[in-house]
Order: C-alpha cells, then structure tokens, then sequence
C-alpha cells in the first residue's frame, strides 16, 4: 500500500471491510461447528442427502445469481459425474473414492465447457433452452448407454476406503467426506465471488454493455462461471453416487433441473447461504411428506411453494432476513 | 500518448460508413476524420443517425458497408472489447454505472483489466486493494472523492455521468467517445461536465454527440453536422452554425429539442 500517496481510500472503507471479513468468519466457524455436531442429531444419510443437494443448489447459484445466466440443463452435470464415477468405482475394484469423484466431476467440467461453447452467446430465454435441448440429448445418452444400466440405473457402487485406508462404510465416516467436501465446493465459490474474476461477473451482470466498452470479453468470463457451476455440480452428483452407491436416471431428468431452480429461488438466488437453506428445505419436505398420507402430492406441494415464493417473496428466504436485517439493525 | 504514430493523419477515419435496416438507412456512407487531439461534435435532429454511428464505431452494431481505420489500420473486423483495448473507449446516452457497486470499485473494475488476473477466480478480491488508491486520484480529478464508498446506485444523475467519465479515464484511452454526456442535466451540472471534458480532453481526442448547442460551442474544435444518415456539413462551430443548409435541417428542430431538454 503506498501510504504516502496523497489521496488514499477512506479508511471508513477499510474499516467496514475489516468488520465485514469477522463477521464472515465467525459465521463460518459456528457453520462448521453445526456441520460437525449434526450427525449426531439427525440421521447422517439424510444429512448427507442435504449436502450433495446444497451444493448441487450453490453451484447453480453461482451462475444464476453471479454471472446472472438462467441453465436449464444442470441436470446433466449432475447425472454425468454420478454416472462417470460410479461406472469407474464399479469396474475399477482398486480405485479409491476421491479419484473416482475426481474422474466423475473432471468429466462433468469437460461436457460444462461444451454445453457453455455452445450456448454462451444465447441471451435469456434462448439460453436456457438450448442448455435444456443439449442436457435432454444427455438424458438420452443415458437411456440408451450400456454402462449406465438405462431404466435400473447403475447399482452397488463401493463405497470403498479414502485414500485407501479409511473405510467409508461406516456413515458417519462417509458423513464427514462429505462435509468436507462441501465445505471445498462452498468455500470455492464463495472465494470465486468476491474475486478479482467475481468483481467483473459483478459488473458483466449489472451492466453488458458497459463492461464490453471497458475492453472485457463478457463471453469469457460468462464461459468460466459456466464451467465453474457445471464442475461443482458434477462434484455434487460423484459424491451423491458414492454415498447412495447408485446413480439413476432420476438425476439426469430435466425434473432435477427444475428442482434446483426451486432450492435456488426458494433459499435466495445471489445470496451465499440461500442454496443451502432451499436444499434443506427442499430435501426435508421430500422426506416428511414421503412418510406421511401426502406422499403423492410432494410435486404439487412443492409447486405451491414455488409460485407463493416468486410471487410474494422474490429475494428467497435468506435474501428477505437479509432485508430485514439491513432495515431493523443498521 | 503514441502522437508520433502516423503525423498530421486522422486518428479515427471512416470510409463510406453505411448501416441498413431492413431497407432503411440509418447511416447513409459517412466519410468522417477525427483529428488528433481534437474535440469533434457530431451533431444533428433527432433520428439523424448519431448515436449509430457511434455503435458502429464501437462494433456495438456491425456496419453493413464501409471501413473504420484508428491510426491507420483497418478496425472494422474487430470487436467491441478489443476496440476498447486498443485505446477507444465510449460511453453511453443513458448513464452507464455498475449501480450495485460502490463508485470507488466501478472505477477499480475499470482499472484491474491491465493487472491480467481477472480470471483468477481463486484469488481474493483483496488482491485488487492496491488499485485503491489510484481510483482515489481518478474520483478525485472529477470531483467524487466523498462519493467513493457510496453505491452508484444512491448517487444523483449528474455525480453518476461524472463517475462514468472517472471510470473510462482508468483505462487511459487515447481517444473518448462520449454519447450525449450532458443529456438530461441540470444547468449547474452541465457547466461541471463542460469543464470536466475539456480538463480530462488534454492529451486525447474526444468525439461527442452532443444536442446542447451552447456544450458544443464552448468545446468542440470541429463539428460534423448529420441529417438522414448522412453528413450535411463540417467545420468549425463559426463556418456550420452559418451555413443555412444546417440551419434550416438542424435549427427547425431545434426549438422542440430545447423544451424538452427542459
């Protein structure tokens, strides 16, 4: 920093940065703190169930909320790193865990690179149309694929032992991979956002064609957000497939590309921990109401939600405390 | 500043510049020269094809026909964000912010382009900290040092148009292309975007469409007058206000165009 330099930042700024950057980590801690004690609170399996689907939601979040592009096809990131990785912990009896869902979520950014070629350029509507032509032409890869298991799905996927020598089939083991992977994938893109790259996703995102006459190529950037989100959500698919040893068609199903936009919405897009309070939300209502004389009206259960949510409270959960908490205590 | 680059030749050059629309056009083979370290207006009625112009300039639409040379060389197959950063940056008619970022990091964005590490999405935004102080010094030279830490989006009109001529001043363009800066100011803001332009002027050229008549002759060194599409006079502001093709094309609209500046 010079400090000699006459005319420096308002120290006001970097005060307020400094507080900020506390109250961030002490969030952070109680987070982790809850995330460590959980499995003994509730059922690891179900709590794991949470996790892939959050971080399957803060992927998708960070290319609708960041980057401000709309996919309708994130299913197939999700189902192609499932499947990959399953198919490779499946035929590859020697194979540990963490390359399986290295392998799962490497081949989920590849197809991310070609689904964003393709359809970076699109605005709007016609982006999310062609990410859900192109991730329908995946689902029906998968259909017809012969390692895929079709309508069965791909079964009795081995957990097997990290990095060799910790046995994962214990769920509470199998509970903290977990966690600690989804810690990697929100750490990432909380990290991604408030970035020198996150700074100009902000400003591609408030104003196009302003950012293309500061010399920046949007379709770049707009690029490396979808890769970025396709990557994460192929890592949240691998690690699902390991921890329910299947992969099915389920995941691939345009179904599941609705269903993150509602975790999204419904948690609050643009916010850090709405994904993760939709997909916890979304993921419990699917288990209660399973149990219950509901079971069949879960979809319609969840549509109702989602129109009251766009409809009276657009800014999601997290985003409507968020306002209230800027307009009672600030 | 590169001014040894070509002597006495245009900076910017259009050769029969032309834009259709579906059988009308908009901009009927513009033959324009800006020269170096000039201030040059266009000007013109409304719908005269001014601001297409300007987009065609900037590729923010293709031209249909025609060539753009900048210092010489051809530039008409390029983009829009690599005409950027070959030096000509424009601006827009409405205000052009990032508004849900503080004027301090609209300026910094602006900025961080020339560190190359805006892909870098693993590093953190602290990284971008020591550009601070240099967008400090640019809020400063147009009057917005007490503005930095306030979002964009809360600043008034005129601080805002002020904030965009601080942000492409990052960039350190060798040539300006201001859309219509003045429009929709108040008078007191207009005499500080005026003198703003002709401090932040020195060293660069600057093109401006401009509608307010008193701007463009209190600034500008050369004035291009457009109706239809097409150039109906250049010149100095002394040669064109006298010249009654431009009087009866451009004055005959004129008086509509005062009431509704004001």
């Amino acid at each position: 920093m010079a400090d000699s330099q006459a005319i420096k930042a308002p120290s006001a700024v970097r005060e307020r940065q400094k507080r900020a950057d506390m109250r961030r980590n002490l969030f952070y801690i109680a987070l982790i703190a809850i995330g460590l004690v959980a499995p003994f609170v509730a059922y690891p399996v179900f709590l794991m169930k949470i996790l892939c689907f959050a971080l399957f939601a803060c992927a998708f979040n960070l290319l609708l909320g960041y980057a401000g592009l709309l996919s309708f096809g994130h299913a197939a990131f999700l189902a192609t790193g499932g499947y990959v990785t399953g198919y490779l912990l499946a035929s590859y009896p020697g194979l540990t865990p963490e390359l399986g869902i290295i392998g799962g979520t490497l081949l989920a950014t590849l197809l991310g690179f070609l689904f964003g070629v393709l359809s970076i350029r699109r605005q709007g509507i016609y982006f999310a149309m062609v990410t859900l032509a192109l991730a329908q032409l995946v689902y029906f890869m998968f259909v017809q694929a012969p390692f895929t298991g079709g309508e069965d799905g791909l079964h009795g996927v081995p957990r097997g032992e990290l990095f060799g020598f910790i046995s994962l089939r214990s769920n509470l083991a199998m509970y903290y991979f977990v966690f600690a992977i989804f810690l990697f994938g929100f750490a990432l893109i909380q990290r991604t956002v408030h970035s020198p790259f996150g700074q100009v996703l902000k400003a591609i995102r408030e104003n196009e064609p302003r950012a293309i006459s500061l010399g920046y190529n949007v379709d770049a950037y707009k690029l490396l957000a979808f890769v970025l989100s396709a990557a994460l959500a192929g890592l949240a698919g691998s690690t699902k497939t390991v921890v329910f040893q299947l992969a099915s068609l389920t995941d691939a199903h345009w179904h599941m590309s609705g269903e993150v936009i509602l975790m999204t919405l419904l948690g609050g897009v643009g916010t850090l921990l709405g994904p993760l309070m939709g997909a916890g939300i979304v993921v419990s209502l699917q288990h209660v109401l399973a149990q219950s004389p509901l079971g069949n009206w879960v979809n319609v259960i969840l549509g109702i939600i989602f129109v009251v949510c766009v409809l009276s409270f657009r800014s999601g959960i997290v985003g409507e405390l968020g306002k209230m908490y800027r307009k009672n205590f600030k | 500043m590169r001014a040894d680059d070509v002597v006495n030749g245009p900076v910017l050059e259009t050769r029969g510049l032309t834009k259709e629309f579906r059988g009308f056009t908009a901009v009927d083979n513009v033959n324009l020269q800006v020269q170096e370290g000039h201030i040059h207006a266009l000007i013109g009625p409304n719908g005269a094809g001014k601001t297409t112009v300007f987009n065609l300039l900037t590729k923010f639409l293709p031209p249909t026909r025609g060539e753009i040379l900048y210092r010489g060389q051809p530039i008409t197959s390029k983009k829009s964000n690599e005409i950027a950063q070959l030096g000509l940056v424009r601006s827009f008619q409405i205000s052009a912010v990032f508004a849900h970022m503080t004027a301090l990091e609209n300026v910094r964005v602006a900025l961080q382009r020339q560190l190359g590490t805006s892909f870098h999405f693993w590093k953190s935004e602290k990284s971008l900290d020591h550009l601070n102080d240099r967008a400090m010094e640019l809020l400063n030279e147009v009057g917005l040092k007490e503005y930095a830490d306030t979002l964009t989006v809360e600043m008034p009109y005129g601080r805002k148009r002020a904030l965009e001529v601080a942000t492409t001043l990052a960039l350190d363009p060798t040539m300006m292309l201001l859309d219509e800066p003045t429009q929709g100011m108040g008078a007191e803001d207009v005499d500080r975007i005026v003198a703003l332009i002709k401090r932040v002027s020195k060293g660069r050229t600057v093109l401006m469409v401009e509608h307010n008549l008193s701007v463009v002759s209190r600034l500008c060194d050369r004035i291009t007058v457009l109706a239809r599409g097409a150039v109906l006079a250049e010149g100095d502001y002394e040669n064109v206000s006298r010249n009654p093709l431009v009087r009866e094309a451009y004055m005959g609209s004129e008086a509509a165009e005062e009431e509704a500046a004001v």
